[in-house]
């Protein structure tokens, strides 16, 4: 029995703002292609997404919201009606049949969580998805429909499974933690930039759930320009001790690429070697308390060129326990795709060592970034220490 | 914006004839830090904090020396030099007097009556709301040369992105009286266009602003 199914289709490719956009799932081709060129993947291993229905779509979004998306892809929504769905901006420009493209977005997360909740595979990974900042009745920061709150809803009525959700974009995962901010059932977390200055702005310590879903939702906004170390530890530390707090049936990891050096969209400095850490721990947790439930999904990631493929590739190969990407990438890899690149493509799957200039306030930044680590885990340690 | 807008008008309140142990009471129910003192017409007397209460009541081993205070009238504990506001101020002013006269409480009073009260905690909420911080944006920081137009001409470039301005703070720049920080909160994930715009306009954009460090 295969362990892990890739869902794809050139179909995903079709949720296209315009040329200029920084969203470009030209990266899910650009990924799948370097895995075939390495021979990680075969036919067999990729599984098309199916269309998720208006009635999965409104398990967390507004009816009203999903007409107005219907609508404007059809060219029949007026400016002023677009406008207060967050349709028709910069951010999430209008764009034929873009329902039926978000739709499909949204579907291939449920077709991975149907193949792993039903016991088929262990794993399962829909690049095309992991568009959290989706609102239930507005768009927001290139997201239409919120796939990954569908998905956990979807988990949670079909298969009355906990989920903790972890989210390693550079931007806060706020779409996903507003959906279940009251929900003990539902742990979230998200690391993350600050919002101090970038998008979407919250994500802040002290957003811990409310009602019932207090102390079930966690964020650990790190600071501009925070490094490899600093981020990782960050993140294993976090993830560690709430995996073990919350002990979760399955997890949902939201894999956005756009925390490294080069996304132009954020200010982290980390580089692939997050990358190849990130679905290394996700991977152990899920078969430490899921029996290996694990779902992963993509999210943002704007260098589509020298950060996503690679960082993407890695989700698979940790997946399939695969160690083959180290040293040089295929020599056919680039080759088909440089002359398209606008920027050189880097040559290993690892960043050089001088890839930034060293950072002015670095031990300030890791010293603040592991006090937010104890503010933001302090209420699980004092229980802990009660029991 | 004026008090009247921000302003708690459910006010819970006491007279003289309650005691101390009715204050305690009140405070742990409604799970609030001060309550007023007003007299039959609602004119305000005087403030009592949990802080009052605390400094006047004997520890809980001094039993008989605590019924006693208990017992006492609330009036006997109670400030009465208090400094209020009125629903027509404005909130940038009010924001002052918390931060001149170090209280974490403001009684708003009309007609001699007391309408309203104002903590320090709402008053947060409110800047916070003012800033723009509880809506999903980016925050810009544009250094402009301290001249008339110059607002004129960022907010040109803005609109021509067609980007929605959540917010906005001018400040004198810290570091040249010559120039002031123009800081903007729009709503939009990718910055990077505007940013573009306003460095070819001449300005200088920081995005994100940290002491010691270059952003690209
Ligand atoms: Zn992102
Ligand atoms: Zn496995």
């Amino acid at each position: 029995m295969r362990d892990s199914i890739f869902i794809f289709s050139e179909d995903q490719l079709k949720y296209k703002f315009n040329n200029n956009h920084p969203f470009n799932q030209l990266r899910l081709k650009l990924t799948l292609d370097l895995l075939e060129k390495i021979n990680a993947i075969s036919k067999e291993d990729i599984i098309p997404p199916r269309m998720a229905s208006d009635e999965e779509l409104q398990l967390v979004h507004d009816p009203h919201y999903v007409t107005a998306v219907k609508k404007a892809g059809n060219g029949e929504l007026s400016e002023d009606m677009a406008e207060s769905y967050g349709l028709g901006t910069e951010d999430t420009p209008i764009f034929p049949n873009m329902h039926e493209a978000s739709s499909l977005l949204v579907g291939g997360t449920l077709t991975a969580v149907d193949y792993v909740m039903s016991g088929k595979v262990k794993h399962a990974l829909n690049l095309g998805g992991g568009l959290h900042h989706g609102f239930r009745g507005k768009a927001s920061g290139f997201c239409i429909y919120n796939d990954s709150s569908v998905a956990i809803k979807y988990i949670q009525q079909k298969y009355n499974a906990k989920v903790l959700y972890i989210d390693t974009d550079a931007h806060h995962g706020d779409g996903v933690q507003w959906a279940f901010y009251d929900e003990p059932d539902v742990c979230t977390f998200s690391i993350h930039e600050t919002g101090r200055y970038l998008f979407p702005g919250t994500g802040n310590i002290n957003e811990r759930g409310q009602g019932k879903g207090y102390g079930y939702s966690f964020n650990i906004p790190v600071d501009a320009f925070t490094e490899d170390d600093s981020w990782l530890d960050a993140y294993r530390t976090s993830v560690k001790e709430i995996a073990e707090f919350f002990k979760p049936d399955v997890i949902l990891t939201q894999n956005g690429a756009d925390a490294h050096y080069l996304d132009p969209l954020t200010h982290l400095s980390a580089t692939m070697r997050i990358y190849r850490e990130i679905p290394k721990l996700a991977h152990e947790i899920a078969h430490q308390y899921c029996d290996g439930r694990w779902i992963a999904v993509g999210g943002g990631g704007y260098d589509i060129w020298r950060v996503v493929p690679r960082a993407w590739s890695l989700i698979w190969l940790e997946m399939t326990e695969n160690n083959n990407c180290y040293g040089p990438l295929p020599a056919d890899w680039l080759d088909a795709w440089q002359d398209k690149s606008p920027v050189k493509l880097p040559s290993e799957w690892d960043d050089p060592a001088d890839l930034y200039d060293p950072i002015p306030r670095k031990a300030e930044i890791t010293e603040k970034n592991a006090q937010t680590v104890e503010k933001a885990l302090y209420p699980i340690r004092n229980k802990a220490g009660h029991e | 914006m004026i008090v009247e807008e921000i302003m708690n008008t459910d006010v819970s309140t006491l007279t003289k004839e309650h005691t101390i142990a009715d204050a305690i009471h009140l405070l742990s129910e409604k799970r609030i830090r001060h309550v007023p003192i007003v007299d039959g017409d609602n004119q305000l007397l005087g403030i009592v904090s949990d802080r009052d209460i605390k400094d006047a009541t004997p520890s809980i081993l001094d039993i008989e020396g605590r019924k006693e205070v208990l017992n006492r009238s609330i009036s006997t504990i109670m400030t009465t030099n208090i400094i209020t506001g009125h629903p027509l101020d404005f909130v940038e002013e009010v924001s002052a007097i918390f931060y001149d006269s170090k209280i974490s409480c403001l009684p708003i009073v009309q007609d001699h009556k007391l309408v309203g009260i104002i903590t320090q905690t709402d008053l947060l909420h409110t800047l916070v709301e003012l800033t723009g911080a509880h809506q999903p944006g980016s925050q810009l920081e544009v250094r402009v040369p301290n001249k008339p137009g110059k607002l004129f001409k960022v907010f040109s470039c803005i609109q021509n992105r067609k980007v929605n301005i959540l917010s906005v703070l001018v400040y004198p720049d810290k570091k040249d009286e010559f120039y002031k920080v123009i800081v903007l909160r729009i709503q939009t994930m990718n910055p990077l266009r505007l940013i573009e715009d306003l460095e070819n306009s001449g300005f200088e954009v920081l995005w994100p602003n940290l002491p010691g460090m270059e952003a690209e």
